[in-house]
């Protein structure tokens, strides 16, 4: 926590994200292609799936940001709320097109893999349906929280959306054991992996790849919003001189 | 049905869509904080 309260500080904020943001982005790239190059190369087939399992290396780390991205938004909105964090606000904001960028590709990927495995695009299970409820709740909060910014709002509505959204994230993680769903079920856990080692090692990679990426983002847009910040006060001073 | 070509569309999509956002990102900063 006195690490999260140094960061107060907008100056001290930039001053560590200039170089991070460089550092996330280049351990992205560089972990990203590694894992495409060794998930579409080197890894032999599945057995049973054949070459669509190599969806695999990016559909998983696409599902964990987007999932991953509303907890970020719920750290953020907590901290707004009972700290008062002066980032919180800017820090919620700068997750939120991210988060839902990466579940839509969630989305998106998934179907693609979905048409030759199961012969559909699309199905209403469970887990399917409880991540395009996520997506509309990216959006509803994009929304009002741009429409919270824009009425020189404190940020506390979007963050009590942001909180009761939270309660969608343990809908999607056990969708697929609550309801008897198309989609598969868990082959990842704390513990180990039913998946084997043969075709599993890349996933970790890009896991942790798109995981920068998804960091190095977050600071880009949040150097921009306190930017943008900075500028609108300036001019308000400006007219009021 | 030539599964490659279903692997080929995922990658594109989920690459370009990751680029696309990060290339947007990066110019929006740039833009802002000149």
């Amino acid at each position: 926590m006195p690490t999260l309260h140094a960061l107060a500080n907008p100056a001290r904020f930039l001053k560590i994200a200039r170089p991070l943001t460089g550092i996330f982005l280049g351990l992205g790239v560089v972990l990203i292609a590694v894992a495409v190059w060794g998930g579409l190369t080197l890894t032999p087939p599945d057995y049973l799936q054949g070459e669509t399992v190599r969806i695999l290396y990016i559909h998983v780390p696409a599902a964990w940001l987007g999932m991953g991205g509303w907890s970020g938004i719920a750290a953020a909105s907590l901290s707004l709320i009972v700290w008062r964090h002066p980032l919180a606000q800017v820090a919620g904001r700068a997750v939120a097109w991210p988060g839902a960028v990466f579940t839509a590709l969630c989305l998106a990927t998934g179907s693609i893999w979905g048409r030759p495995t199961w012969g559909t695009w699309w199905q209403w299970d469970g887990r399917l349906t409880s991540m395009l409820l996520l997506l509309f709740v990216y959006l509803g909060y994009i929304a009002l929280a741009r429409a919270d910014a824009d009425r020189g709002g404190d940020g506390r509505i979007p963050a009590l959306y942001g909180l009761a959204g939270t309660a969608l994230l343990p809908v999607i993680r056990y969708s697929v054991v609550w309801w008897n769903t198309l989609h598969q079920g868990q082959s990842i856990g704390l513990t180990g992996s039913s998946i084997d080692r043969s075709l599993l090692w890349p996933l970790p990679i890009s896991l942790g790849g798109f995981t920068f990426l998804f960091a190095a983002i977050v600071l880009m847009r949040m150097r921009t919003l306190l930017a943008q910040a900075k500028a609108e006060a300036r001019m308000r001073r400006m007219a009021r001189a | 049905m030539n599964q490659m070509a279903f692997v080929a569309a995922a990658y594109a999509v989920m690459l370009g869509g990751a680029g696309a956002l990060t290339l947007v990102s990066y110019l929006a900063m740039k833009r802002a904080e000149k």
